[in-house]
């Protein structure tokens, strides 16, 4: 088995949550995640709050720097996340468009480093 | 005694056709393509040792097979790995062939299917399929492909290691996958096809040897898949071509399908490539799925072998299948070579008002089709400019003195 991290990551700012559309999504989503659950493939997912609640830490020098704020200025951010755990990466995958067509953004699929 | 004179030769074309089943068994042993792809180099190396003075064992595969798997558990037992799934493999002494997973048991099919997936990058695909199933080295494939050989190297390294931190599986798709799946196969055995195939005469003779890869994978894959159309229509396409192969350059120049000596034509490939082609038309009259792109082009490359003289050719014919084809795959290459097949039914004309929008203009053949249809229009001059913008479109020789000399020809006139 191996696990893997399947990220949802956004350009721009969330979509309204009020909107019919964003319902859906979360609707589909839940539902999808309880899948996950009874197949046994969970191990954690959650979704994050926008990037402007963010705060950096730099604890490498002698005195820890705390700032609003991302590192980078990279227009694509984090929104959320799965973890799973499964046979491979084919299953993997399967898994990661069932996720993509629940929340509605394309998802990158990267395995764990190793025990 | 010439048998002796040959052996090198011998254990080098036994080597290179069993690459693939040795790699490939020893992979699904141990879970590994470092552990196969190393125990199978010792494997040779122990043949050439051993071979000359003991002769070639009745079953070499086999032979092979045996010595990697115990220099594979010579190493995992030398560098006592821990990984339990080592540890289990040593613990296996049963020979007998693997348990089907997949529509089709064969590991080298197993194999093709990883080294073609869809999470590795199309020109790795490519390379590892012959570096694990043609048995190609390194040093080979990077000529082939006109890269350095330490791009190459890496290019291999980075994709089998992606293979093993992502956990891609050797296994065959299941049958809900295996279409798309099996087009990624195809698409790397074409690839690999047209790079031997585009090589001009006088080129590294390297190159030229990938398309006789591409033709004993694809005719691996009819084995193993014998019921796919589209199979069956890759290994037609690549044998129709290959059949044309010696006529398609001659002086170090470029000699276009109606210019070509069709007696010189290889006639057991094109009976072959025929009968794949008719088997594949049986299929779909029988109501099997419609033909795929590669049933389509073998059909149209069998119309054309079709004709003992180029002005025999079923123009009409090919261009309904080329309306076809390009149903299947809307491509402005398709819709170019479709034009080519209207030149001669409805005239040039009619070919230029669907040449001209298509833009191609980093393709040298879009230019060179431009450049004709305007000669055969009589226009010289627009002509012309086009034959020098498709000689500056292409690095290939035989191509640009092709070239060159049409293009001298019209202002000689």
């Amino acid at each position: 088995m191996t696990q893997y991290m399947i990220s949802v990551n956004h350009i721009g700012p969330y979509p309204d949550p009020t909107t019919e559309e964003a319902q859906a999504s979360f609707a589909a989503t839940g539902a999808f995640n309880e899948r996950l659950m009874e197949a046994g493939q969970w191990v954690f997912a959650g979704g994050l709050q926008p990037l402007d609640t963010a705060t950096a830490v730099d604890g490498r020098g002698g005195d820890v720097t705390v700032t609003d704020g991302a590192f980078s200025e990279s227009k694509e951010y984090l929104g959320g996340f799965w973890v799973i755990d499964v046979a491979d990466l084919d299953e993997a995958l399967k898994i990661a468009a069932e996720g993509s067509k629940a929340c509605g953004q394309a998802v990158v699929v990267r395995p764990f480093q190793g025990e | 005694m010439t048998s002796s004179q040959d052996l090198p030769a011998r254990i080098d074309r036994i080597y290179r056709e069993e690459h693939g089943r040795v790699v490939a068994s020893l992979a699904r042993r141990f879970g590994d393509l470092d552990i196969a792809e190393d125990a199978a180099g010792e494997a040779l190396l122990a043949a050439v040792e051993q071979w000359p003075d003991e002769g070639i064992p009745p079953n070499p595969g086999g032979w092979l097979t045996s010595t990697a798997v115990h220099r594979a558990i010579d190493r995992i037992r030398r560098e006592s790995l821990r990984d339990t799934k080592h540890r289990a493999a040593i613990m296996i002494t049963d020979d007998t062939p693997h348990e089907s997973t997949g529509p089709v048991e064969d590991d080298r099919l197993r194999l093709m299917f990883t080294c073609c997936h869809p999470a590795l990058p199309a020109e790795a695909r490519v390379a590892l399929t012959l570096r694990l199933l043609g048995g190609l080295t390194t040093e080979e494939i990077a000529r082939g492909f006109l890269v350095p050989e330490t791009t190459m190297a890496r290019r291999l390294t980075r994709a089998k290691a992606k293979i093993k931190a992502a956990n891609i599986p050797f296994r065959v798709p299941d049958s809900s996958d295996v279409t798309d799946r099996l087009g990624a196969v195809l698409n790397v055995v074409h690839l690999v096809f047209n790079e031997g195939y585009l090589a001009g005469a006088g080129d590294d003779p390297v190159r030229a040897e990938l398309s006789d890869e591409a033709i004993r994978l694809g005719r691996l894959l009819r084995t193993l898949l014998p019921d796919e159309g589209e199979v069956a229509g890759l290994l037609a396409l690549m044998l129709l071509i290959d059949a044309r192969r010696s006529t398609r350059v001659a002086g170090g120049e470029l000699v276009r399908l109606d210019e070509q000596d069709r007696g010189a034509w290889d006639p057991e490939l094109i009976a072959e490539g025929h009968a794949l082609v008719r088997e594949c038309l049986a299929r779909v009259a029988g109501g099997g799925p419609g033909p795929g792109t590669y049933q389509l082009m073998a059909a149209i490359n069998a119309v054309h072998t079709d004709a003992s003289d180029a002005r025999d050719t079923d123009w009409g014919q090919i261009v309904q299948l080329y309306d076809r084809l390009h149903a299947v795959t809307p491509t402005p290459i398709v819709a170019m070579n479709r034009a080519i097949a209207v030149a001669e039914l409805d005239g040039p004309e009619v070919a230029l008002a669907i040449v001209d929008p298509l833009r191609l203009e980093d393709y040298h053949a879009w230019h060179a089709t431009r450049a004709d249809l305007l000669r055969r229009l009589g226009r010289g001059s627009e002509s012309r400019s086009a034959y020098d913008a498709a000689i500056a479109a292409t690095d290939n020789s035989a191509e640009q003195t092709y070239l060159r000399r049409r293009r001298d020809q019209l202002s000689a006139r």
